[in-house]
């Protein structure tokens, strides 16, 4: 049965597949990794600590970057009313970047990262070992051009289609996504002038322009699940992206009190990130409300669970816990502790991780030729998938937070002397570790159930 | 939201509101990397500093470690580990470091575990020139202790 609006957007299907793949390899990390923190010589020899979070992390962004791209396939010639300017590109840029990926995890797995730096040639320009930024600098320049490639072909597409509100703010977002990657290539010797601009990719990604990514998506599906007029729920959108750059661009500060940078950025940077929990919080608001205020009732009830899952989450993770480490004075004394770990899990899942589920469980039933919805009992398993993971990460949060807590009481706050150490601190918050890596495995088992559903298919009646 | 608050103005406020920081940020942005001579030393950023540093990214030392409460929390901040180990001395840091990094792994049953590099004395030495021009950065003060 084809169930597409627009044959084209079934290239998104491989992203969505892929994504999801990536996305089991990086939460097994994860649990290495957790085992790591408490467990100090496990797979030492073979997967040390540094290997394993940079494959997490890495993951963690290569396949947000394949659920946007594939996002942006299925949403883009749906609203341009067009089909996509060249789906061969779509389909040719999916394998160049899945298998750069798939090389350079297998390099970061297979040998020593300093071996990987000779052999990538990453003294000719060297780009390598900073934090998210661990790519061979040959991977990030295949990152470029699979993102100009990508860009080509949506702007084309809605160079001859309709240019709606989601597009151009989806478009705006994966242009930003591009240019801020390019300061990854800026790696001066001045490790001064290197912070200050790493933040450019970083910040600027997640509290920047990966925002108005998450809020188009966001709209759309709201759009295609409450059947709400577009008129009302567009005019949120540049209402809650409005407030997202305008409280996030120089919320930036935030990461410069303790640069080699002037003071002021420690008032700039207080009063602008105590902002951004609004557009989160607008977004919890506009969700529910657009929900109630829908006009049909749709069958993919788990798509609608996702999409208020993601406002409520990030609204926590992204705004609750990132401005309770946010002010300056609080900061000097969370910086860099478990504090800032709690948060960046709460708020990569809440925004980023669930917007793209919200996105696969919105298409993929009609990508896979199912209809409007999965049936009842497949929906049943995504919303365990759903539950357990999100009540998991709720726990690895408050742990991590407990963690956070008992660590800058024991090691930041004392006087020198009188402080414990770092490693004397971490045996100390061992108990917080071992719960946390409990979290961690509730949350693969809803990962399991989450991709299982995507199996269960209702037993055709016999005829 | 009410009916006289239009989508136009939304998106106007949107495209006004963004352009209109970012200019500021840009200013900022300009203001802050004109003063930063004054805080980054960055006359002492000899040679062996340079070859610290690409050390320091070569061997994904961030992967573990924090650099002024930036990169993973697995590992003591190194940021002040020349004033923390080498008590502001550069012979005693270099001596420490040098005996530290030969020492790994330390192989202690349980314990968090530092591979090892095989870094031979030379480049050692750099990373600890790395380290100790890292030391003399002026972070506004932070960490709030020697422990970092």
């Amino acid at each position: 049965m084809n169930t597409l609006k627009y044959q084209s957007q079934a290239v998104a299907k491989p992203y969505f597949i892929f994504a999801m793949i990536l996305f089991v390899g990086q939460i097994l990390f994860g649990l290495i990794m957790g085992l790591q923190y408490v467990v100090g010589d496990f797979l030492g020899g073979i997967i040390p600590f540094n290997v394993a979070r940079m494959v997490h992390t890495n993951l963690l962004i290569v396949w947000l970057l394949f659920g946007f791209m594939g996002a942006a396939y299925y949403l883009v010639p749906e609203e341009s009313e067009t089909e996509l300017f060249s789906p061969k590109l779509a389909i040719a840029l999916f394998w160049i970047f899945a298998a750069a990926g798939v090389l350079t995890i297998l390099g970061y797995l297979l040998v020593p990262y300093s071996t990987l730096a000779d052999i990538t040639f990453n003294e000719l320009w060297p780009t390598m070992g900073r934090e998210f930024l661990e790519q061979p600098t040959i991977t990030k320049l295949g990152i470029v051009v699979v993102c100009l490639g990508f860009l080509f072909n949506l702007g084309m597409t809605i160079l001859k289609g309709r240019k709606t509100a989601i597009n151009m703010v989806m478009m705006t977002g994966l242009v930003g996504l591009a240019v801020f990657f390019l300061f990854a290539f800026y790696n001066p010797t001045n490790l001064a002038l290197d912070k200050y601009f790493w933040w450019f990719v970083v910040h600027l990604w997640v509290e920047g322009v990966w925002e108005l990514i998450m809020g188009a998506i966001l709209a759309y599906v709201l759009i295609k699940v409450t059947g709400v007029d577009r008129e009302v729920i567009e005019k949120w959108l540049y209402v809650i992206i409005a407030m997202a750059l305008i409280s996030g661009i120089l919320g930036t500060g935030h990461h410069f009190y303790w640069l080699m940078t002037p003071e002021y950025w420690q008032w700039v940077g207080s009063i602008f990130s105590a902002l951004e929990p609004l557009p989160f919080f607008a977004m919890v608001l506009y969700a529910f409300n657009m929900v109630n205020r829908r006009r049909r009732e749709h069958p993919n009830k788990a798509a609608t669970l996702w999409a208020l899952g993601t406002a409520v989450m990030a609204f926590l993770g992204a705004g609750v816990w990132g401005f309770l480490h946010t002010l300056s004075f609080v900061n000097y004394y969370t910086h860099g502790s478990q504090i800032t770990a709690a948060h960046g899990h709460m708020a990569f899942y809440g925004a980023y991780a669930m917007i793209v589920m919200t996105i696969i469980s919105y298409a993929m039933p009609k990508l896979r030729g199912i209809g409007e919805a999965n049936c009842n009992k497949a929906q049943v398993v995504e919303m365990w998938g759903f539950w357990l993971m999100t009540v998991a990460m709720v726990f690895i949060t408050l742990f991590l937070t407990g963690a956070g807590i008992l660590q800058v009481w024991l090691q930041r706050l004392p006087e020198s002397g009188e402080a414990l150490s770092f490693m004397a601190t971490q045996d100390k918050l061992a108990i917080f570790y071992w719960l946390r890596e409990i979290a961690g495995v509730i949350f693969l088992l809803g990962l399991i159930s989450y991709i299982t559903s995507f199996f269960i298919t209702e037993k055709k009646a016999q005829a | 939201m009410s009916e006289s608050f239009t989508k136009g103005m939304a998106r106007n406020i949107y495209y006004g509101g963004s352009i209109f920081f970012f200019l500021i940020f840009l200013a900022l942005t300009f203001h802050t990397v004109k003063e930063m001579p004054k805080r980054d030393n960055r006359e002492n950023i000899t040679e062996a500093v340079e070859r610290g540093k690409h050390l320091w990214e070569k061997n994904n030392c961030i992967g573990c470690h924090t650099l002024i409460g930036e990169g993973a929390y697995f590992a003591p901040e190194l940021a002040n580990v020349y004033d923390r180990r080498g008590g502001g001395n550069e012979v005693a840091f270099k001596a420490f470091l040098n005996g530290w990094m030969k020492a790994q792994p330390l192989n202690i049953p349980g314990r968090r575990q530092m591979p090892n590099f095989h870094l031979n004395d030379q480049e050692i030495d750099d990373l600890a020139e790395f380290l100790k021009w890292t030391s003399e950065l002026d972070d506004n003060n932070w960490p709030p202790n020697i422990e970092g």
